[in-house]
């Protein structure tokens, strides 16, 4: 276990080395920079500013700089916002991280009941209903079912706000704060449970109705065991297991932001920061959180590794 | 004496895309409280099918008992509610599988698996159902209960695997216990301890086992009664003793001659001539005519009952009709 | 002469092989012609086709002519979806849109089939140096999630001033680029594990070269899990495509496609007032990908007897 952990990390290390390498040249090579931008500079100006933020300097040698510093916990420098990534990053993370967990537990949550129900009553009506359903949210564009939903829910029928985190000039606190938020999660959730929930249920819907079969399953009738244990204690526990792995990959969607649900729900989350810098060629951010996302999803897929060797018993390294 | 089940002209049958399989066919017998009766058969004879129709568990929606009643107890088991019969399974009856590799539950410890019906239908307490499974581990011949309680199917052998199935099955000790094939995926030594364990338990509770095989030395070493099936239906049943020594059905005859008898040697096994028949193709006839050896031409046109044909001993087959002697 | 018995000879376990598919293909057809909903998606998709390529011949407003006075008009017996910000008629330019989505869906998804199972052949074939150098690039590919790296080099392409005729060409690489790795692991698993069949073991001992191992013998296994996730993925293909070119980065206007005809979703009086504009385009996409993905589910159905289990 030990070596085959160490191997892992070791592999790790190298991809990460090559998406640095990657990244880097994506960016150093693009033409113009961030003090192209800004028209109001005079040209000793811009060069000034340039040998400042070393921006004239050859491109390896920058590498291995931002390398240097990547390595030492810093992101790089915002010039468009004037404060280092690493604090940005901090800021805005947090709301993605809200909208994130409380859409994925629901997402979860929704997707091992149907795909227990329409496993168990396989070719019923309703299974069918559902898996219409579930065609039917695997194929909408994120977007537009967003914009769809601001124009009926806040547009027409104004029952919830269009969108941000709370309302512009509001200065709720404590309890009134809360359900403030709570009001604006309702629509960027509801999307992301939508498009997250059908592909799962259908994943899941398939081990259950693999798990069903089982001798063991038959077995645990054969007991007298209510058959609700036997179909949430027997099958679903076995049907989870290679769902386990996917809570590894999970784990970058939590922080990494959703760009399209944040831009169209005007949420502040990184996602919405990520999708500015691009306008205003904040390379210091795109650069540092395209890195992190890289290591989040490195570390989601050796986490689901490590998960799906602890979980079950028969698997043994 | 009362039996402990009667099952009467129990039917089950499958739908499926190219028509209905008959699988079990109007079977009855009985079973008396504390004898063994074998059910022994070809594979897809309708053994397994039986036994999964006492227990309730036949798998819809193909799957369905057509007719037929099964008196246990003072009720019909196929009348009487879901949640009724769930009490009754692993509790008053309880059944053993062919495969126990892959009946325990791989991702629950044995003792839970032990525990589980305790709790239920006993109602104890997670303690007292832990120490109870303990005992049980033990009862069946397992050292090191508490390490084995422990532990999760894979880290078991199949001969081990199946004593803890006993142990389940006898938990809550049943009145019947069915056990279907419960040695032919084990290796030959490792039989032997399973039936011995079997017997065993049977002594200290004077249970009713009904045991579905193939192999006849097992009928030879457990059985009180047997009943041959062929094709989904009975062709012959009789004590042991006087069915090993008087067998009246070609199928029984059959049988038996195929069967290696140690010391005697022989230049070749005898073996059934064909095949058993598609059950899709099966018509008003005797279904085992196109391989018997006294096949009439009344045996390809008319079903024979099942008759008595000696003290103790039923059999259905025309060589025994009166009325075809006479045709 | 030695030349054409060898020929010859391998020619007899060939035949064999290219026999049985036919049959398994009208087989495959057969059942899937009994599925209902696959069916219904499979006319859908011909439907749309036809409408989007034949369509706007048809239409009076086909030359996409500017008229500003007749700009904003609601839907009407006229203009049957009302015309936009500039009097064009949106139904003909929701059609000519479809026929831009729809070529860089099936273009870019052809594509990266293509790229991912050569690669995922040679890689599962040949394995060694060469399988390691294709599988690690897969892999680098997969850490940056497909969003955003379908951002970023959508920015890139404006960074480098890619005129817009050209974009449209461009998002079809991008696509394919970001498709690629999936569909070459997958090629390659299979490769592994057919490469193990007692069959391939039979071609060894018969001798036959590797080009023929790979063309007649391995390939036809692995063709109609293809077909299957080729067709799965045109409908994500045309997501990832509408997403990119709503928020400005992937087909670009004057070139109309769905997603940058959503854009005037936008501005926020067409938002709330002029819902025709951006809701059809909504809506076509919305139709078109779950007819694909219902079609290709029951092409998964017929053609993946592994999966057969899941529905």
């Amino acid at each position: 276990m030990r070596t085959y952990l160490l191997r892992r990390c070791l592999y790790m290390l190298l991809i990460l080395l090559g998406a640095s390498l990657l990244i880097f040249f994506l960016f150093s090579l693009t033409p113009g920079d961030y003090v192209d931008n800004n028209l109001s500079l005079s040209e000793e100006r811009k060069a000034e500013l340039r040998e400042i933020y070393g921006l004239n300097k050859p491109v390896f040698e920058r590498y291995v700089n931002w390398m240097g510093n990547l390595l030492q916990g810093d992101l790089g420098y915002s010039l468009a916002q004037q404060r280092p990534v690493a604090q940005l990053i901090q800021d805005y993370i947090w709301n993605s991280f809200l909208l994130a967990v409380v859409a994925t537990f629901f997402t979860w949550f929704i997707a091992v009941i149907i795909g227990v129900i329409t496993a168990y009553k396989q070719y019923s009506l309703f299974d069918t209903l559902v898996m219409i359903g579930i065609f039917a949210a695997m194929s909408i564009p994120s977007f537009f079912i967003g914009l769809f939903l601001i124009k009926v829910f806040a547009v027409d029928l104004k029952i919830l706000p269009p969108g941000g985190m709370i309302t512009t000039g509001s200065r709720a606190e404590g309890w009134d704060y809360i359900v403030e938020v709570m009001n604006h999660m309702v629509l960027p959730v509801a999307v992301m449970v939508l498009l997250g929930v059908g592909s799962l249920a259908r994943y899941l819907r398939s081990n259950v109705l693999e798990v069903i079969k089982q001798d063991y399953v038959r077995t645990a009738r054969a007991k007298g065991l209510k058959e609700r244990t036997v179909l949430y204690r027997h099958a679903l526990k076995n049907a989870m297991l290679p769902a386990i792995t996917l809570v590894g990959f999970e784990l970058p969607g939590l922080f990494s932001g959703s760009i399209i649900i944040e831009k169209i729900f005007n949420w502040p989350g990184i996602g919405q920061l990520y999708l500015q810098s691009f306008t205003v060629r904040d390379y210091p951010l795109l650069m540092g959180f395209t890195m992190l996302l890289a290591v989040l999803t490195v570390i989601g897929t050796l986490l689901s590794d490590i998960l799906y060797h602890a979980s079950d018993p028969r698997v043994k390294l | 004496m009362n039996p402990l089940i009667e099952i009467n002209h129990l039917s089950t049958h499958f739908h499926t895309g190219s028509g209905t399989v008959k699988a079990v066919d109007d079977v009855s017998f009985r079973i008396h409280p504390g004898e063994t009766v074998c059910i022994v058969g070809e594979s897809g004879c309708g053994k397994s099918i039986t036994a999964m129709s006492i227990m309730g568990l036949v798998e819809g929606p193909h799957g369905k008992v057509v007719n037929g009643s099964i008196q246990f107890d003072g009720k019909d088991l196929l009348r009487i509610s879901k949640e009724e019969l769930r009490r009754i399974r692993g509790n008053d009856i309880s059944i053993i599988f062919q495969e126990p590799m892959s009946s325990l539950n791989p991702v629950i410890t044995i003792g839970k698996q032990i525990m589980e019906p305790l709790m239920i239908h006993q109602r104890l307490s997670k303690k007292q159902a832990y120490a109870r499974a303990l005992e049980l581990i033990e009862l069946v011949g397992i050292p090191r209960a508490e390490q084995i309680a422990e532990s999760y199917p894979h880290q078991l052998s199949g001969g081990m695997l199946q004593r803890i199935m006993i142990a389940i099955a006898i938990s809550c000790e049943p009145k019947l216990l069915i056990a279907d094939e419960p040695t032919t995926a084990l290796d030959v030594t490792i039989q032997a301890q399973v039936l011995e364990t079997l017997r065993q338990s049977k002594e200290q509770s004077n249970m009713s086992i009904m045991l579905i095989t193939h192999d006849l030395g097992v009928v030879a070493e457990m059985a009180d009664y047997v009943i041959v099936m062929y094709a989904g239906k009975i062709v012959e049943e009789g004590e042991v003793t006087e069915l090993f020594e008087r067998p009246k059905h070609p199928y029984t005859q059959g049988l038996l001659r195929s069967k290696p008898i140690i010391g005697q040697r022989t230049e070749e096994l005898f073996s059934i001539p064909g095949q058993v028949p598609n059950p899709l193709e099966l018509t008003e006839s005797c279904y085992f005519h196109d391989r018997c050896d006294s096949c009439m031409d009344i045996c390809r046109t008319r079903q024979p009952e099942l008759k008595q044909v000696s003290a103790s001993q039923r059999a259905a087959c025309w060589l025994y009709e009166e009325e075809a002697q006479h045709e | 002469m030695s030349n054409l018995s060898t020929r010859e000879a391998g020619r007899v376990p060939d035949r064999r092989v290219s026999e049985a598919p036919p049959s398994l293909w009208r087989q495959a057809i057969q059942q899937l012609s009994k599925n209902k909903m696959a069916m219904a998606g499979f006319i859908f998709v011909i439907f749309m086709l036809v409408a989007c390529f034949i369509g706007p011949l048809f239409s009076p407003y086909a030359d996409g002519k500017v008229n500003i006075l007749i700009k904003h008009q609601p839907p009407s017996a006229k203009h049957w979806l009302g015309t936009d910000h500039l009097g064009r008629d949106v139904l003909t330019r929701l059609l000519q849109a479809g026929r831009i989505s729809l070529t860089v869906g099936l273009a870019s998804m052809a594509l990266s089939m293509t790229i991912g199972t050569v690669l995922g052949i040679i890689s599962g074939y040949y394995r060694g140096i060469v399988d390691q150098l294709i599988m690690r690039i897969a892999d680098l590919l997969f850490t940056i999630p497909g969003i955003p790296i379908l951002f970023i080099m959508g920015f890139l392409m404006s960074e480098w001033k890619v005129p817009t005729d050209y974009r449209l060409y461009l998002v079809m690489v991008m696509l394919s680029l970001i498709g690629w790795p999936g569909v070459a692991r997958l090629v390659r698993s299979q490769m592994l594990t057919l490469r193990e069949r007692e069959y391939m073991q039979a071609a060894d001992v018969l001798g036959l070269s590797d080009r023929r191992k790979l063309f007649h013998h391995l390939l036809p296994n692995v063709f109609p899990l293809l077909i299957v996730i080729g067709t799965l993925g045109i409908g994500g293909a045309i997501l990832a495509e509408s997403a990119l070119s709503f928020f400005g980065l992937g087909v670009m206007p004057p070139t109309p496609s769905w997603g940058n005809m959503i854009d005037a979703a936008n501005n926020l009086i067409d938002f709330e007032k002029r819902p025709w504009l951006w809701i059809p385009p909504g809506l076509a996409i919305f139709a078109t990908v779950i007819a694909i993905n219902v079609f290709g589910d029951g092409l998964r159905d017929v053609l993946d007897p592994k999966k057969q289990t899941s529905r």
